[in-house]
């Protein structure tokens, strides 16, 4: 196995890393996607992720497949988290390894790029006077 | 036939999915039907359909057990 993907209520960066080691590879790259506190100057209480499970599974399948077959990745591992999230808190993680580094940078960057571009999860942010759900309206 | 609504989609509903009296035949005839029932949804940024967990074009020919979604704008990560 390859191609670690998961969508759940808690994920950690330990996992995805312990996933993709392996004694071939040289270089893992990690992109680590946190809560941030505050959107536009206004402090954000917390954050509500809503998946369309099935087909957001099949989505991060796809991005991480094409890192193995164009990108020079080894092994990668897609995670991220459905559910109520604080700032600070992880909500996605991506590990990518390969022979040499900048496989590995050039695959973080590729996946985050396209899971927001892609993959059907939506984020409500809270605030303290109302709530939105981000990027929803022009 | 069934038509799953997400995010903003499912708010602007009033529900999690809803049910057609009837399959329309296309893509396109399923998403006209769909903003004269929300007409909100016209506000979005863009409004994908999904047919079987796949984005689907709104030339896409619709079978009766089709899996539908309304696929408002994403934003993971």
């Amino acid at each position: 196995m390859d191609v670690l993907i998961d969508i759940k209520e808690e994920i950690t960066v330990q996992e995805a890393v312990d996933f993709v080691t392996t004694p071939d590879c040289g270089g893992i790259a990690v992109f680590v996607g946190t809560v941030r506190n505050a959107t536009k100057g206004k402090p954000v209480q917390r954050l509500f992720f809503e998946c369309y499970t099935p087909m957001a599974l099949l989505e991060l399948e796809k991005i991480a497949r094409h890192t193995l077959t164009e990108m020079g990745i080894r092994k990668i591992a897609i995670l991220h988290v459905s559910g109520d999230k604080l700032p600070g808190e992880t909500v996605v993680v991506i590990a990518a390894a390969s022979p040499h580094r900048a496989a590995a940078f050039a695959a973080c960057q590729y996946a985050i790029d396209t899971l927001k571009e892609t993959v059907p999860i939506w984020k409500k942010e809270y605030f303290e006077d109302g709530e939105v759900w981000v990027a929803a309206h022009p | 036939m069934k038509v799953l609504l997400f995010g903003i989609a499912k708010d602007i509903a009033g529900a999690p999915s809803i049910t057609l009296d009837a399959a329309p035949e296309k893509v396109a005839v399923l998403r006209e039907q769909l903003y004269q029932r929300y007409p909100r949804l016209r506000e979005l940024r863009s409004c994908m359909i999904a047919v079987n967990k796949v984005y689907a074009a709104d030339g896409d020919t619709l079978q009766p057990g089709d899996e539908i979604a309304v696929i408002p704008p994403v934003s993971g990560g």
